[in-house]
C-alpha cells in the first residue's frame, strides 16, 4: 500500500458514504425515479455513475449517497419496489472494486518539473492535451487516488475537473459476496 | 388488423375487463372518446377530474375490481393528482388515462401541457409515457397488472395525441393483445416463508396477551374469511384499524373496534397493553400508534404484509413475513390446525377478562341530547345505522363526522366502508359513494359528508342525478371545519381562526334540489328516522338528508396530538380519575396535554397533521 492509499478521505467528503449498485431496465424516467428516491428524503446524492450493461436492456447505476441521517434500509427497500428496477445491492467497501476516472485541466506545461514530479507516482496517469499554458490531465484509480492527485494537483493549480463518479462492482475474490434483493 | 391507437386504446380497456370509467374530454384525449361511442364500456361523466379519481377508487373499494378514469392533459391531469395520491396512500387499484399533447409537442410549453409523468412519479405506484400506439396494448395490459396485483395501487397511462389520432400515420398499428407481462423487475411474494410462519405460530401460541391488528391490506387481499378463521382458530381478539373497519363484522364477540387516535378505549388499550401483536396488512400509521416510542412498549411483533418495505418501517417486527396475506393466513390457519387449534393455545382468561372489563367500563358514549338541545351527530349516525340495510355501503368524508361514522356504524360486511384513511382528503365521499354505487347498484349508499367536505365535491352529485346514479348524503351540518375547531379548542386556547362555516350560507337544500337532489332538512331528533327512511325509500334519484347538528361537540375518545396511546382521553363523563385508568382525568376541557408536553414533545404536537 502506498502512503496515499491510507488517505482515507478529504475534509470535504462526507463520512458515511453508502455505494449502492442497481440494475435497471434501460427505460426512460428511470433515472429520475432511482434519484427521487434519495431527493424526497433529502439525501445527497455525492456521485452518480450510470451505464448500459452486457444486455443493453439494462443499465447499471452506481450511487454513491450520503446518508449519514438516515437508515438506508427504506430506500433500499423502496428502490426495489420501483417497477424497472431489478435489483439493489449495497456495496461493502471491503468486498468489492471501485474505480474513478478525473480528467483535470491545469495551468502548467507538459515539463513543468512540478508537474512531473506529482504523476510519477500515478501510474496510467497521462497528458491528453498541451496547449495555451495547460495541460489535461487523465487519470483512473481507486477513488482515493483520484482525491489525492486533485488534491496534488491544485498545488500547481486546476482550472476545471470532471470526475465520472465511481463505479464499482462486488469482488470475485471473496466467497461471500451479497445476495441480491429483489 | 390494422387500427388507430384510440381504438386501439379502447379495444385494449376492454380486454383488460373494464366495462365502467369515469372521466372528462377535452382537446388532447378528444381521439380516445371518438371510439368510445361504439364501445360496451360504460363512461360516467363528471363535473370535476377530482370527482372522476374518487369515483375509480369508490368504484375499486366496492368492487374489489380495478377502477378506471379518462381525462385530459394538462388541467385535466393535475385534477388528477390528488386522487392519485389519496389511492396510492390507501393501495387502491386503478388505472389513470391521461391525453398528452403530441409526442413531437412535448416540451415546448404546447397549449394544456403538463409534466404528467414527472409531475404524478411520486404519485403512484408506476407510471407510463406511451411513446408509439404499437405500445399500446402491452402497456395496458401491464399496467392493469401492476395495479392490481402485489400491495395494489394507481398507475397512470399518458397518451400522446398524435399516436390515438386516425388522420396522424403514427397512430396505425397492427392489433395484438400480449397473453403474458413481462417485468422482470416487478415479482410480489406471494407464499410467506414457512420457516417464518412456523415462528410466528410459535409466538402466537405462547402469547399470554395477544392482539391481531387488522389492517386494510387484509381487505385488498380479499382475505376477510381467513382472518375470520384465523381469530376463531385462536380465539385472539382483533382491532380493525379505519382502513379495515368491517374486515371482521363488528358484532362477533372477539371484534374490539377501531384502534388509533380517536379508535374506542378497549382497542387502543388492549394494543397498548398487548404482549404480541399480529399487524396483517398494516402499516404502523402515526394514527393508529400514537406517540411512537410509548406504543405498546412491551409487545413482540409479527408482521405481515405483501410490501417488503413496510416491515421494520416503523417498527422493527419480531416475525417478519412477505406475503399475500391471504396466502399467509392459510398457511398460518393450517400450522395452528396441526398444533392443536385453540387448545393449543395460552391460557388467556385473564386477559379476556381484563379486555370485557375495559369494555363494560369505557363503552363509547356521547352526553345525551337535553330537550331541546342540538341534535347529536352521534345520535344521527345510530338511527342512520339501524334504518338502513346491514350491508350498506358507507363512504364517508374527512373530519370529525368521519371518525363518528367508523365509531358508531356496526360494519357487519366487509367492503361496506370506504374512506380516505391516508391522504384524509376532505370531499372523498360525494364521488367515492357514487363510484361505489355505480359498482353495486343494488346495494344501499350513503356518503356521511361534513358541510366543509360537502362544499369540495358536491358538484358530482349533478353526475349522480343525470347518470342516475341514486346515491344518498347523510350531511352533518355543524357549520363548523369541525375537526379543526375541535384541535382549537383542546389544543389551541380555544383561539378559533377560520374554522367557522356559516350553517346558512350556502342553502344546502336548495343547492342539492338544484343539482337534482331530494333534499331533506333535519334540525330535530324527531324528525331524524323519518327522514331516514323515507331517504331510504327513494331509489329513482340521489338524495341529501341536511342535518343541523351540535356545532360545538367534540370526537371522543381521543389520543391528544403527540401524545402517546396511554394518554387517551375518554368522553367527559367517563373521567373521574380515581379508578388506575389511563385517561387523564385533570382535564375539565379536554386540553390534556400537560402530560405529553412536560417532557418537552412541543416539537411533536407542532409535527402533529390535521
Ligand atoms: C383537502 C383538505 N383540506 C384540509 C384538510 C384539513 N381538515 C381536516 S378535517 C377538516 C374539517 C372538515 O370539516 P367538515 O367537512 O365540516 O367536517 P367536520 O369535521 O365538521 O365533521 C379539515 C379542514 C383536509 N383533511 N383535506
Ligand atoms: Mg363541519
Amino acid at each position: 500500500m502506498t502512503s496515499a492509499d491510507s488517505v482515507v478521505a478529504r475534509s470535504s467528503e462526507p463520512a458515511s458514504l453508502h455505494v449502492l449498485t442497481v440494475l435497471v431496465q434501460n427505460r426512460f424516467g428511470v433515472l429520475a425515479r432511482v434519484a427521487g428516491l434519495f431527493s424526497r428524503r433529502g439525501f445527497n446524492i455525492y456521485s452518480l455513475a450510470v451505464a448500459p450493461t452486457q444486455d443493453d436492456s439494462l443499465s447499471r447505476i452506481t450511487i454513491v449517497v450520503d446518508a449519514r441521517s438516515a437508515p438506508l434500509e427504506q430506500v433500499h427497500k423502496q428502490l426495489n419496489k420501483l417497477i424497472n428496477v431489478i435489483t439493489v445491492r449495497q456495496l461493502d467497501p471491503t468486498n468489492s472494486v471501485e474505480r474513478e476516472l478525473g480528467l483535470f485541466t491545469v495551468t502548467a506545461a507538459a515539463d513543468d518539473p512540478r508537474l512531473v514530479a506529482s504523476l510519477e507516482d500515478f501510474g496510467g496517469a497521462e497528458i491528453l492535451e498541451t496547449g495555451g499554458g495547460s495541460v489535461i490531465v487523465s487519470f483512473s484509480g481507486a477513488p482515493t487516488r483520484v482525491d489525492v492527485l486533485e488534491d496534488t494537483l491544485e498545488q500547481i493549480g486546476i482550472t476545471e475537473i470532471q470526475r465520472t463518479g465511481r463505479i464499482a462492482l462486488t469482488s470475485v475474490t471473496d466467497a461471500t459476496e451479497e445476495s441480491d434483493q429483489s | 388488423m390494422q387500427m388507430d391507437g384510440a381504438t386501439a386504446l379502447i379495444k385494449s380497456l376492454e380486454h383488460a375487463g373494464v366495462d365502467l370509467v369515469f372521466g372528462l374530454p377535452g382537446g388532447a384525449i378528444l381521439p380516445v372518446y371518438d371510439p368510445l361511442i361504439e364501445s360496451s364500456i360504460r363512461h360516467v361523466l363528471v363535473r370535476h377530474e377530482q370527482g372522476a379519481g374518487h369515483m375509480a377508487s369508490g368504484y375499486a373499494h366496492a368492487t374489489g375490481k380495478c377502477g378506471v378514469s379518462i381525462v385530459t392533459s394538462g388541467p385535466g391531469a393535475t385534477n388528477m393528482v390528488t386522487p392519485l395520491l389519496d389511492a396510492y396512500l390507501d393501495s387502491i387499484p386503478m388505472v389513470v388515462i391521461t391525453g398528452q399533447v403530441a409526442y413531437g409537442a412535448i416540451g415546448s410549453d404546447a397549449f394544456q401541457e403538463a409534466d404528467t409523468t414527472g409531475i404524478t412519479m411520486s404519485v403512484t405506484k408506476h407510471n407510463y409515457l406511451v411513446t408509439e400506439a404499437a405500445d399500446i396494448p402491452r402497456v395496458i395490459h401491464e399496467a392493469f397488472h401492476i395495479a392490481t396485483t402485489g400491495r395494489p395501487g394507481p398507475v397512470l397511462v399518458d397518451i400522446p395525441k398524435d399516436i390515438v389520432n386516425p388522420a396522424a400515420p403514427q397512430s396505425q398499428m397492427e392489433w395484438y393483445w400480449p397473453e403474458s407481462v413481462d417485468l422482470p423487475g416487478y415479482q410480489p411474494t406471494l407464499d410467506g416463508h414457512i420457516g417464518k410462519v412456523k415462528q410466528a405460530v410459535k409466538l402466537i401460541r405462547r402469547a399470554e396477551r395477544p392482539v391481531i391488528y387488522a389492517g386494510g391490506g387484509l381487505l385488498r387481499a380479499r382475505a376477510a374469511e381467513g382472518l375470520l378463521r384465523f381469530a376463531e382458530l385462536t380465539g385472539i381478539p382483533v382491532v380493525t384499524t379505519l382502513m379495515a373497519r368491517g374486515v371482521i363484522p363488528d358484532d362477533h364477540p372477539q371484534c374490539l373496534g377501531m384502534p388509533g387516535m380517536h379508535g374506542n378505549y378497549t382497542a387502543v388499550t388492549a394494543m397498548q397493553e398487548a404482549d404480541l401483536l399480529i399487524a396483517l396488512g398494516a402499516r404502523f400509521d402515526d394514527r393508529v400508534t400514537g406517540r411512537l416510542d410509548g406504543f405498546a412498549p412491551d409487545a413482540k411483533i409479527v408482521h405481515v404484509d405483501i410490501d417488503p418495505a413496510e416491515l421494520g418501517k416503523v417498527r422493527r417486527p419480531d416475525v417478519p413475513i412477505v406475503g399475500d396475506v391471504r396466502r399467509v393466513l392459510e398457511d398460518l390457519n393450517s400450522q395452528i390446525d396441526k398444533a392443536g387449534g385453540l387448545e393449543s393455545q395460552a391460557d388467556r382468561s385473564a386477559w379476556k377478562s381484563r379486555i370485557s372489563g375495559w369494555q363494560e367500563k369505557y363503552p363509547l358514549t356521547y352526553e345525551p341530547p337535553q330537550p331541546g338541545s342540538d341534535l347529536k351527530p352521534q345520535y344521527v349516525l345510530e338511527q342512520l345505522r339501524d334504518l338502513s340495510p346491514q350491508d350498506t355501503i358507507v363512504a364517508s368524508g374527512v373530519g370529525q363526522h368521519q371518525m363518528w361514522a367508523s365509531q358508531y356504524w356496526t360494519f357487519r360486511h366487509p367492503y361496506t366502508w370506504i374512506n380516505s384513511g391516508g391522504l384524509g382528503t376532505m370531499g372523498y365521499s360525494i364521488p367515492a359513494a357514487i363510484g361505489a354505487k355505480a359498482g353495486a347498484p343494488d346495494t344501499t349508499v350513503w356518503a356521511v359528508d361534513g358541510d366543509g367536505c360537502f362544499q369540495m365535491t358536491a358538484q358530482e352529485l349533478v353526475t349522480a342525478a343525470a347518470e342516475r346514479i341514486p346515491v344518498k348524503v347523510a350531511l352533518l351540518n355543524n357549520g363548523y371545519l369541525g375537526m379543526v375547531r375541535q384541535w382549537q379548542e383542546m389544543f389551541y386556547d380555544e383561539r378559533f381562526s377560520e374554522v367557522y362555516l356559516d350553517p346558512n350560507l350556502p342553502d344546502y337544500c336548495k343547492w342539492a334540489e338544484a343539482m337534482g337532489c331530494v333534499a331533506i332538512r333535519v334540525d330535530s331528533a324527531e324528525e331524524v328516522g323519518p327522514a331516514i327512511e323515507r331517504a331510504n325509500s327513494i331509489n329513482d334519484r340521489p338524495v341529501m338528508i341536511e342535518f343541523r347538528t351540535d356545532p360545538v361537540e367534540k370526537v371522543f375518545p381521543m389520543v391528544p396530538a403527540g401524545a402517546s396511546n396511554s394518554e387517551l382521553l375518554v368522553d367527559p363523563s367517563q373521567r373521574d380519575g380515581s379508578d388506575g385508568a389511563t385517561q387523564n382525568g385533570a382535564a375539565s376541557n379536554g386540553a390534556a396535554t400537560a402530560e405529553a408536553s412536560s417532557d418537552g414533545s412541543d416539537e411533536n404536537k407542532s409535527e402533529e397533521l390535521l
